[in-house]
């Protein structure tokens, strides 16, 4: 495998969806490439932070609204 | 089909348990917001979304027969309200925005040809990047904007995944994509948001 082909195969590799034998060229190459395991740790890195987005807090107002909701859909139900 | 394993979320959510109803806004309203921005662009709508989103769970929760997560189903709702409001707002859009290619399920290199050799070896590798500028509020700013700026395909399956958390198979479910698409979309969506940041990062 070249490094043009491994780095394509990345997101395939992360989701534990190469096949066994694709699965053990790729891990073949990645040991003795400093280059791909870079592009690798990029693309967890990546992931992190993508990961980061969902992290803002919730206004209080926006969720005491919502609470609001919620106690008038109990009261409906109940 | 067995019996259904009720999840302790739900159960707590039915008999009227408001600290549970928080406990869940904290985890979820945030990437319920980023996955309805993946759709409808103004941050003021998309917040109309999401609580339009909580509302239709408490109306719906009865009915909800727990064949997915609780949070796959709460996405989903999310999904098919931003959707709606997507196509009421892509009437008043011009039609250039609408008839933008989109090359998500197309399998060409991610990664600039220039970078490798006649070999197809690294002839310029990558770099490790400096983890205190990563996590940046500047960073994250920038990634939000690359995320953006994707094919709605792609932008739908990175939200979900990596925004979001769900994994593949429930985002295949959601979306009612092949494994296989699902994954070559999220490749092009990560490879696009990590070239930006290795241009923002040199």
């Amino acid at each position: 495998m070249t490094c043009r082909q491994v780095v394509e195969l990345m997101t395939d590799y992360l989701d534990g969806a190469l096949a066994a034998e694709d699965r053990a060229r790729f891990e073949a190459h990645m040991a003795g490439c400093d280059g791909c395991q870079a592009y690798l740790a990029q693309m967890k890195a990546t992931r992190k932070v993508v990961g980061k987005l969902a992290e803002a807090s919730v206004p209080r107002t926006v969720e005491d609204e919502l609470v609001k909701a919620f106690r008038d859909w109990k009261g409906k139900s109940a | 089909m067995g019996e259904r394993r009720d999840d302790p979320d739900l159960v707590a959510l039915r008999s009227g348990d408001e600290a549970a109803f928080r406990a869940l806004i904290q985890v979820h309203h945030g990437q319920m917001l980023r996955l309805a921005m993946a759709y409808v662009r103004d941050p003021g709508l998309a917040e109309e979304v999401v609580q339009e989103s909580w509302l239709t769970c408490l109306r719906s929760l009865e009915k909800f027969e727990g064949r997915s997560s609780l949070k796959t189903w709460l996405y989903g709702i999310v999904m098919n309200i931003a959707r709606s409001r997507r196509r009421r707002e892509a009437r008043i859009l011009p039609f250039a925005s609408l008839w933008r290619r989109d090359d998500s399920d197309s399998r060409r290199p991610t990664v600039d040809a220039e970078r490798f050799g006649g070999d197809g070896m690294w002839s310029s590798p990558p770099d490790s990047w400096p983890e205190s500028k990563l996590l940046s509020s500047e960073t994250l700013l920038r990634v939000k904007a690359a995320i953006e700026s994707l094919p709605m395909k792609q932008r739908e399956v990175i939200t979900l995944r990596d925004v979001a958390g769900l994994e593949a198979s429930e985002v295949c479910g959601l979306l009612s994509i092949s494994a296989e698409n699902q994954r070559v979309r999220l490749h092009r969506a990560r490879a696009s948001v990590r070239r930006m940041l290795e241009e923002y990062l040199r």
